[in-house]
């Protein structure tokens, strides 16, 4: 017995048709045997090999689909078949359908990226599990949460608590907005102070130079669009470029720009801290806080427990009146960062951002809901039509089980559809959603997990969508359903697809309710009196030694072109409510309470060029003498203060940093709003500053329109300032941006509530079609009895309109509920009047009737000689 | 479309089942054709020959003498059937008309010559 080459041998035996595979090899065996015996064995071998080779051709290689049905394969080939069918049977129901369903995922889909795109903020940093925020806790009057500490804590941190640090980055607290020019290119470009350890830590990814070469005085790195902008396409690395028109920085590194989704993405440089520190200050000072702290942990080592270890380290290096507010420190993990660094009298709460999250999550599945609920009670609504069908294939011996696959397979088979249709829409309307989202978005085609999840979803709606019907639909009695009786009582088929009309409904009404809330609050907001004229207002940031120098010569040559009202400058921003001092005294005051201040510094003409608006007093003049010992406070400070008759009134402030012990009030001015435009303003005093500062404001004359004079005057700026870009902005617009992010949930929950409303009804038009088709005998009888083409639709129209109205009657007190919680978080708040619920249920009873009555009239106008004829 | 499909293969291995009677399985089919006709026959051209006419009904098999030279494999017999008779008997016809209808003159071997000429 000898052996051919088992390899062909296998080969053979794989692709043979099983029925041939026996008799053939025991062919090929006999032949091999005897060729062995006559030629050896390597000839026979060689024979064996080409015979297999040859055998290997279409009669002889086993079909594709198996031999033998040891599966289901038919069956499901079969329920595909169906499936195709009778989606093609009845076009009208399919586009409704896939229509309504495509819509709501595209919802679902277009929500479940801006999901993820907030669940993975920062995590392109590849210290995402490693890399911690310093936070402190002081307990004062009131108990306040802050990520800004003073530079020695740092130093503090890096030199104690090494054993646990794997390295440790002090960061400057707020954005830098610096001038960065490279000969003739000159941008203010906003940018972070940072140590060297910064670049590491935070993984930056470097196009040129190495990460870790953020040092000395005067390096820099940029961000590759600014380097574009500074150098085009040529790499920078060792060219220099100078800032603020004072310090010479050599180009030590590019990195690739931060993702949006990123702690830095407004970053477009990092400098030295150093830098930011030579001259005025170091890195062991304990009582300016300027700093933000991160850390890195090292491997193993949990926040948590270095947390618990670092609590108290603050305590013996503060000074008496902060040690009273007891510090306590605590690192927050990278991954906290975005969605939970919101605190409430020191303790974690729900931040603003998590909510949306939840919003958008719960209003995406409710879409997504009123989409599946449509096929649902369509298909459940259309069953008398497959009822003989179903009959039959029972009597045929189908299980329940094959059946219920069957309409499974049906409602996966339009899913799949579905799906496909809203990928497209999705891929299309992405950058009109990242517009609305202010994100850049992205759909990961080439990830795996996201075509694992559009599997996940097809699966899941599929059932969410089809599992009802499935039981419904195959529990039919065969004996019943071939006689043509109807299957289950009216009650028990229509009382569940009743009540999930009236979930869309409620769903749907109660949306529009809430944007129209959304839209009246922002309205609201909008028309506060903000106590100053933001009407031409221009304002500057510019920062050159130069500015501050030609400070006058400025004033005067921009007053000279007779196109500005005034100028004046002041150290903060009219938007912003940075300023804070507490050790202010007064005749009167409580002695055991230090209330904070917002406290800013202003110019001579600063009130008159932002045009403040005087209860009592006057404004700073600069004719007059010793004006720097002089304040002008807010009605707010006025009420805390308690003055009656408050000008010349004096306080004292325990610090020297104003240059004077003691103030006398000259003025009250109206509250304006500065940070938040829906918090009340803070109390606050205005001191004078004699020179230029930072934040300069011009006003355009009423008569002369800004785009005749911006020209002009960015003409005598550069001549005056040319070390400074002259970047403009308009505060009415800097103030509107600051309704962005209500603005934004405002639109999506138009687009959200539109869309809902519009399945709902698409939904209900299907619905009323069949619902009208199966009556249409009744109104033709009807009608040659005498009924008038009004009655019918009154009768036609109620059942359904009865849906509506109950679902309005739900949605009015639930909205009611979610909203004034919602609005509870505002403290100037719009009411939720009831003309606003009213008009939500109208609006959606009158699109209801709309819809309905289309189909109504067109079996009320119906000759019922048409619809009688058969039988 | 013709009665009776049978390719010029096809005709020879339904002659050479019918010559071997009993004895008619894949070797000795094929040996018997490379005896008779004096030309090499491949088991992969066999076997497909043979599926094929089995597909057409013209051919019955039946498994049997699982032998040890053969691994323990069944020979595999094939039988002419009732309608693969009708094929042989329709392919013969159809050949003996043509023979026929050839009038004695298109045979002379002279005249092709002359024709080559």
């Amino acid at each position: 017995m000898h052996n051919p080459p088992k390899l062909f041998l296998r080969f053979f035996r794989w692709y043979c048709h099983p029925d041939l595979v026996r008799p053939i090899e025991g062919d090929l065996m006999e032949l091999y045997e005897e060729q062995v015996q006559k030629l050896g064995k390597k000839q026979a071998d060689r024979k064996f090999i080409k015979d297999v080779i040859l055998l290997f051709r279409k009669d002889i290689i086993k079909p594709t689909e198996g031999t033998q049905k040891l599966n289901y394969y038919g069956m499901l080939k079969h329920n595909f078949k169906i499936g195709y069918r009778s989606l093609t049977r009845n076009k009208a129901h399919s586009i409704i359908n896939i229509g309504g369903l495509a819509m709501g995922m595209t919802v679902a889909i277009l929500i479940s990226i801006w999901i993820f795109d907030e669940l993975s903020f920062n995590k392109n940093h590849d210290n995402y599990d490693s890399v911690a925020k310093l936070y402190c806790i002081e307990s004062g009057s009131r108990v306040e949460v802050s990520q800004v500490h003073p530079t020695g804590l740092g130093t503090l941190l890096e030199n104690e608590y090494g054993d646990y640090l794997e390295s440790i980055a002090l960061v400057r607290q707020r954005i830098e907005n610096r001038v960065i020019a490279v000969g003739d290119k000159i941008f203010t470009q906003g940018g972070y102070f940072v140590q060297q350890a910064f670049p590491e830590m935070f993984s930056l990814k470097m196009v040129h130079g190495r990460v870790q070469d953020l040092d000395g005085l005067s390096s820099i790195f940029l961000s590759l669009s600014l380097s574009e902008k500074l150098f085009g396409k040529e790499n920078p690395y060792g060219k220099e470029v100078i800032m603020d028109a004072r310090w010479r920085l050599t180009v030590k590194g590019v990195y690739e720009d931060l993702p949006r989704n990123s702690e830095f993405a407004d970053a477009s440089y990092f400098a030295p801290l150093n830098r930011y520190l030579e001259g005025w200050s170091s890195l062991n000072v304990w009582d300016n806080y300027n700093m933000r702290i991160y850390v890195q942990m090292k491997d193993g080592v949990d926040e948590r427990m270095v947390s618990s270890l670092i609590e108290k380290a603050m305590l013996p290096h503060v000074d008496e009146n902060t040690a009273r507010l007891e510090p306590t420190l605590f690192l927050m993990p990278m991954k906290e960062w975005h969605l939970y660094a919101q605190f409430d009298k020191g303790e974690l709460v729900s931040s603003k951002q998590l909510k949306f999250v939840w919003f958008f999550g719960i209003i995406g599945v409710f879409i997504l809901g009123i989409a599946c609920i449509n096929f649902v009670n369509l298909s459940t609504a259309s069953s008398e039509q497959r009822a003989k069908e179903i009959g039959i294939r029972k009597t045929m011996g189908s299980h329940r089980k094959q059946l219920i696959a069957q309409f499974l397979t049906e409602s996966m088979l339009l899913v799949t559809i579905a799906v496909t249709i809203s990928l497209l829409l999705v891929s299309s309307l992405l950058p009109y959603f990242n517009d609305i989202a202010a994100k850049e978005m992205t759909i990961m085609w080439h990830d795996y997990r996201f075509w694992l999840s559009i599997l996940a979803f097809i699966f899941f709606t599929g059932l969410l969508a089809g599992g009802y019907p499935a039981l419904f639909l195959s529990s039919f009695n065969p004996v019943n359903s071939l006689k043509g009786k109807s299957n289950a009582s009216t009650f028990l088929t229509e009382l569940p697809r009743k009540v999930l009309v009236v979930f869309q409904f409620t769903i749907s009404i109660s949306l529009i309710i809430g944007t129209t809330i959304v839209y009246k609050q922002i309205l609201l907001a909008k028309s506060l009196p903000v106590g100053y004229n933001q009407d031409k207002l221009v304002s500057l940031i510019p920062r050159s030694p130069e500015y501050y120098q030609k400070y006058d010569v400025l004033k005067d040559e921009l007053k000279n072109t007779g196109l500005v009202e005034n100028t004046g400058s002041a150290n903060y921003s009219v938007l912003s409510t940075l300023g804070w001092n507490t050790g202010f005294d007064w005749d009167g005051k409580d002695t055991d309470s230090n209330p904070a201040f917002n406290t800013i510094r202003i110019s001579y003409d600063y009130g008159k060029t932002i045009g403040l608006e005087f209860v009592q007093g006057r404004d700073f003049n600069a004719e007059f003498a010793n004006e720097s010992a002089n304040v002008i406070i807010n009605e707010s400070a006025l009420r805390m203060m308690g003055f009656q008759d408050p000008i010349g009134k004096s306080i004292q402030f325990r610090e020297d940093w104003f240059g004077h012990p003691s103030f006398q009030i000259i003025g009250v001015v109206k509250d304006m709003i500065k940070g938040s435009p829906y918090e009340p303003t803070f109390p606050s005093i205005m001191f004078l500053s004699d020179g230029g500062m930072q934040n300069f404001y011009l006003r355009i004359k009423e008569n002369v329109s800004a785009k005749e004079a911006l020209p002009v005057l960015a003409e005598v700026f550069e001549k005056v300032v040319p070390s400074a870009p002259f970047d403009y902005q308009f505060v009415d617009d800097e103030y509107n941006r600051l309704f962005q992010a209500e603005e934004s949930i405002g639109r999506l929950a138009a687009i959200l509530a539109m869309l809902a409303i519009l399945i709902s009804c698409l939904g209900l038009f299907g619905l009323s079609s069949f619902v009208v088709e199966k009556r249409s005998k009744e109104v033709g009888i009807r009608k040659v009895l005498g009924a008038s083409v009004f009655t019918l639709w009154k009768m036609l129209s109620k059942d359904f309109l009865l849906l509506v109205v109950t679902a309005s009657i739900i949605a009015i007190p639930l909205s009611y509920y979610f909203l004034n919680n919602w609005l509870q978080g505002y403290t100037f708040r719009t009411e939720i009047s009831l003309w606003v619920l009213g008009a939500a249920c109208a609006i959606a009873i009158f699109i209801t009737l709309l819809t309905i009555s289309q189909q109504a009239f067109k079996t009320a106008f119906k000759n019922p000689v048409e619809t009688l004829k058969d039988e | 479309m013709k009665k009776f499909q049978l390719g010029e293969f096809e005709e020879i291995v339904m002659l050479t089942v019918a010559i071997l009677y009993d004895d008619a399985y894949g070797v000795s089919i094929k040996k018997e054709i490379e005896n008779r006709l004096n030309r090499g026959v491949s088991v992969g051209a066999l076997q497909s020959a043979l599926k094929r006419l089995e597909d057409k009904k013209y051919l019955a098999s039946l498994d049997k003498d699982a032998t040890q030279e053969r691994a323990g494999r069944p020979k595999r017999y094939y039988k002419i059937t009732a309608l693969g008779k009708e094929a042989m008997q329709y392919t013969k016809e159809t050949r003996n008309s043509l023979w026929d209808a050839i009038p004695s003159i298109s045979l002379d071997v002279k005249f092709a010559k002359l024709f080559n000429a």
